[in-house]
Parts: C-alpha cells; sequence; structure tokens
C-alpha cells in the first residue's frame, strides 16, 4: 500500500521487573538466571504488579517479543509450565471476584443500559478531564489498541459458521479493512503522535499499571487457549458492546481540550465502528456460537463479566489517582 | 464480496428496536440533497432518529437507567 510512513516494527525493550516474579522471568529471558518457583507465585497477588508482569512478559512472546530475547522461547515448555503456574491464579481469582451472570444474553443485555448516574473513567475525561489525564489514559491504553484485536484473531480457527464469518468480518475492520493506514492500531499511533506520545510499540509498558496489564493478560489468556473460546467471545462482544458510547465521550474531551484531529478521529471512528460491531458480534457471534455449541453459553457471560471487573479495577485506580490530584501511571510519561 | 444485485438481493436486516443493518458499502442521500457514504462490511443505519451521526447509528436509541440523582448525566 502507497502513502503509508513506516511504523515502528522493532521488538520492544524488555521493561524492569516489579517484583521478585518478574524479575526472575526478565532474567530468564535474558538467559541470565532461573524461573520463578512454585511457592513464590502462590504467594503473589493475583491481579498485583508483580504477577500481572510476570504473565504479560509470557504473553508478550506469542505478540512481538522483546528485544535481545530468543524467539524459540515462546515454546519452551519449561517457561510455558510457569506462564500456567502464574494463569491458574489469575483465572481463579477471576472466576471467584467476577462471575455474575450464567447466561451470555443477561450479561450482554445489563451493558446496553446506560448508567444514568454518570461516573466511570469516560465521562470524568469528558466532563473534566485535563489534557495530562488524556496522555495518562492514552499511555496506559497503548498497552492494548497498539496490539488491537490481534489477540482476538487467535479464536478464529475454533470457530465455525456464521460465528466465523461475523468474528472474521469484524476482525478486518479492524486491521482496516484492507488498508494499512486504517488498521485501528495504527489510528491509535497517530492519536499518540497529537498527543506527544511515543507511538513505538510497548514503549509505556514499564509506565502502566497491573490494572491496565491485567486488561490486556486477559485477553491474551482467552485467545491463547481454545478451552476459553466462549470467554474469549464474551470479552469481545462486552468491548463492542460498551466501545460506542464510551468512544463519543471520548472524542467530546480530545475536541474540548484540543488534543488534535487524529486523536478526534480515532475515538469517531469507534462511535460509527462499534455500533456496527456490536450488532454482528451480537447476533452472528454470540448467536451464531450458542448455536453451534450451546454448552458455552456460561462461557461466554464469564467472559462478560470478567472483562467488566478488570475494566471496573482500571477505572478504580485511575480515578482514585485523579481526585487526589496525583499520577495513575507509575512513572511519569 | 460479489454483490451483482441480479444474483443476489441486498440483506437488510431489520429489528424493532436498533439500526438497520445493511450490507455495505452504501450511499446515503440526505433530505438536503448531500451523500454520505460509507464502505464497511455492514452499516448500522439509525431508526430511532436520535444519533448524533445520522444516518449512522450511534448507540443513541439505547435505555438510559434512571438517575440516581437529579443532576444525573446522560
Ligand atoms: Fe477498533
Ligand atoms: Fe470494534
Amino acid at each position: 500500500m502507497e502513502g503509508v510512513e513506516k511504523g515502528p516494527v522493532t521488538e520492544p525493550e524488555l521493561p524492569p521487573g516489579r517484583g521478585e516474579l518478574s524479575a526472575a522471568l526478565t532474567g530468564y529471558l535474558r538467559g541470565t538466571g532461573p524461573l520463578p518457583d512454585d511457592a513464590a507465585i502462590a504467594d503473589a497477588a493475583p491481579f498485583g504488579d508483580d504477577l500481572q508482569l510476570a504473565l504479560y512478559l509470557c504473553y508478550e512472546l506469542h505478540y512481538r517479543g522483546f528485544a535481545g530475547v530468543d524467539a524459540a522461547l515462546e515454546w519452551d515448555p519449561e517457561l510455558l509450565r510457569v506462564r500456567a503456574a502464574l494463569e491458574q491464579p489469575f483465572l481463579a481469582a477471576l472466576r471467584a471476584e467476577a462471575t455474575r451472570h450464567e447466561h451470555a444474553d443477561d450479561a450482554l443485555d445489563e451493558l446496553l443500559v446506560e448508567p444514568a448516574d454518570g461516573r466511570g473513567v469516560t465521562r470524568f475525561l469528558r466532563d473534566e478531564g485535563e489534557l495530562w489525564q488524556l496522555r495518562e489514559y492514552v499511555a496506559q491504553r497503548s498497552v492494548y489498541h497498539l496490539k488491537e484485536a490481534d489477540p482476538h484473531a487467535w479464536v478464529l480457527p475454533r470457530l465455525w459458521g456464521r460465528a466465523k464469518a461475523g468474528m472474521a468480518a469484524v476482525e478486518f475492520d479492524e486491521f482496516g479493512a484492507g488498508r494499512a493506514e486504517r488498521v485501528h492500531a495504527r489510528l491509535f499511533a497517530d492519536l499518540m503522535a497529537d498527543l506527544d506520545l511515543d507511538p513505538t510499540y510497548g514503549r509505556y509498558l514499564h509506565e502502566s499499571g497491573a490494572e491496565a496489564l491485567a486488561v490486556v493478560n486477559l485477553m491474551s489468556l482467552f485467545g491463547l487457549h481454545r478451552a476459553l473460546r466462549g470467554a474469549l467471545v464474551g470479552h469481545f462482544a462486552a468491548v463492542e458492546t460498551t466501545s460506542s458510547p464510551g468512544s463519543r465521550r471520548l472524542a467530546d474531551a480530545m475536541r474540548r481540550t484540543g488534543a488534535g484531529p487524529a486523536a478526534e478521529h480515532f475515538y469517531r471512528e469507534h462511535v460509527e465502528a462499534d455500533a456496527v460491531h456490536e450488532q454482528v458480534v451480537r447476533r452472528e457471534v454470540v448467536a451464531g456460537l450458542l448455536e453451534e455449541e450451546p454448552w458455552l453459553d456460561r462461557d461466554i457471560a464469564f467472559g462478560v463479566d470478567a472483562t467488566s471487573c478488570l475494566e471496573d479495577r482500571l477505572a478504580d485506580r485511575l480515578l482514585g489517582a485523579w481526585r487526589d490530584g496525583e499520577s495513575s501511571l507509575r512513572a511519569s510519561v | 464480496m460479489p454483490d451483482n444485485p441480479v444474483e443476489r438481493s441486498r440483506r437488510i436486516i431489520a429489528r424493532r428496536e436498533g439500526p438497520l443493518l445493511v450490507e455495505g458499502p452504501v450511499e446515503v442521500v440526505l433530505e438536503d440533497g448531500t451523500t454520505v457514504s460509507s464502505e464497511r462490511f455492514c452499516v448500522a443505519l439509525c431508526t430511532c432518529r436520535r444519533s448524533r451521526i445520522f444516518p449512522w447509528c450511534d448507540t443513541s436509541h439505547r435505555r438510559h437507567a434512571r438517575a440516581a440523582c437529579p443532576d444525573a448525566d446522560r
């Protein structure tokens, strides 16, 4: 495709560790030390910085890897064993804390009702967000948006019929419908440039808190396990269902603060696109999967609930810091 | 996507609530004579008339929970 400047495609730097587990992981990836032991994993907080970063490091090997890290480690049996040991407490904590619905339709219907008492991050940013807060939000969201729709592509071989066709159609749209300059991850990189942030892939991993990493780890977890395909679909449906109204508030926030045209465009595009995606995911992907595999109903509902739970945790972190006039990041950007 | 109308009618999915789903690409002529178009594989056309990006749906048809306080935001 012509006219598209080359984006940065280099592998990201390994970040510093945040505790025993993640420090051991970075050492192992560099080839300088052993993996963490099971006792240390059992002691870690499931939603905490150390475990979430350790898990993120394991998962990133399936996306772009890290500079100076052997690509073959993606399938290292010892590393995969540790990854499974890290996943287990994360998934158990999610099942215990997040599960609220038994049926996909009930879980998704609840998301269709806009809360009238307007709390939440996007409302805060629309009404009173300052540029520095928008930059913090975008920096932490970049951990996901620069790989937007990537983990969801892993579910395609596990679907059939309407679910597969609908999922592929939405993914095609996410990936720019054949145009490199319209790939949503690319639009997000352009948004970052408007906000004077570095759009290099993985650049703000170190600055992002455990809550922002957990949101991405959730989709990697669901995407990499065929056994969790129902949860992946539920997660995707939850994101697409909540995105359109949230994106409108963020587009308004970008306009009010004068963030720039690309910053506004990313969210305006998502107002329109995700109003369509929501419909296709609900009617074709969710309904199609339930038709093929009705026993996945509860898993789809869990994917929706787990997404809401981790988004709420992220919102608490951001709003908690901002209401006290403090940064929500681990280091300034 | 081959869409020869001779061979295949354009499919529109209609429900009482929510937008009309139309297979794209589409061109929509508005009342002031201007034309808007979309190349998306599917478009959602607003039927509730509340959309701020009419003729496209922006999910404004959704119900709103009752406000918990009088000055609540919509
Ligand atoms: Fe997108
Ligand atoms: Fe989308």
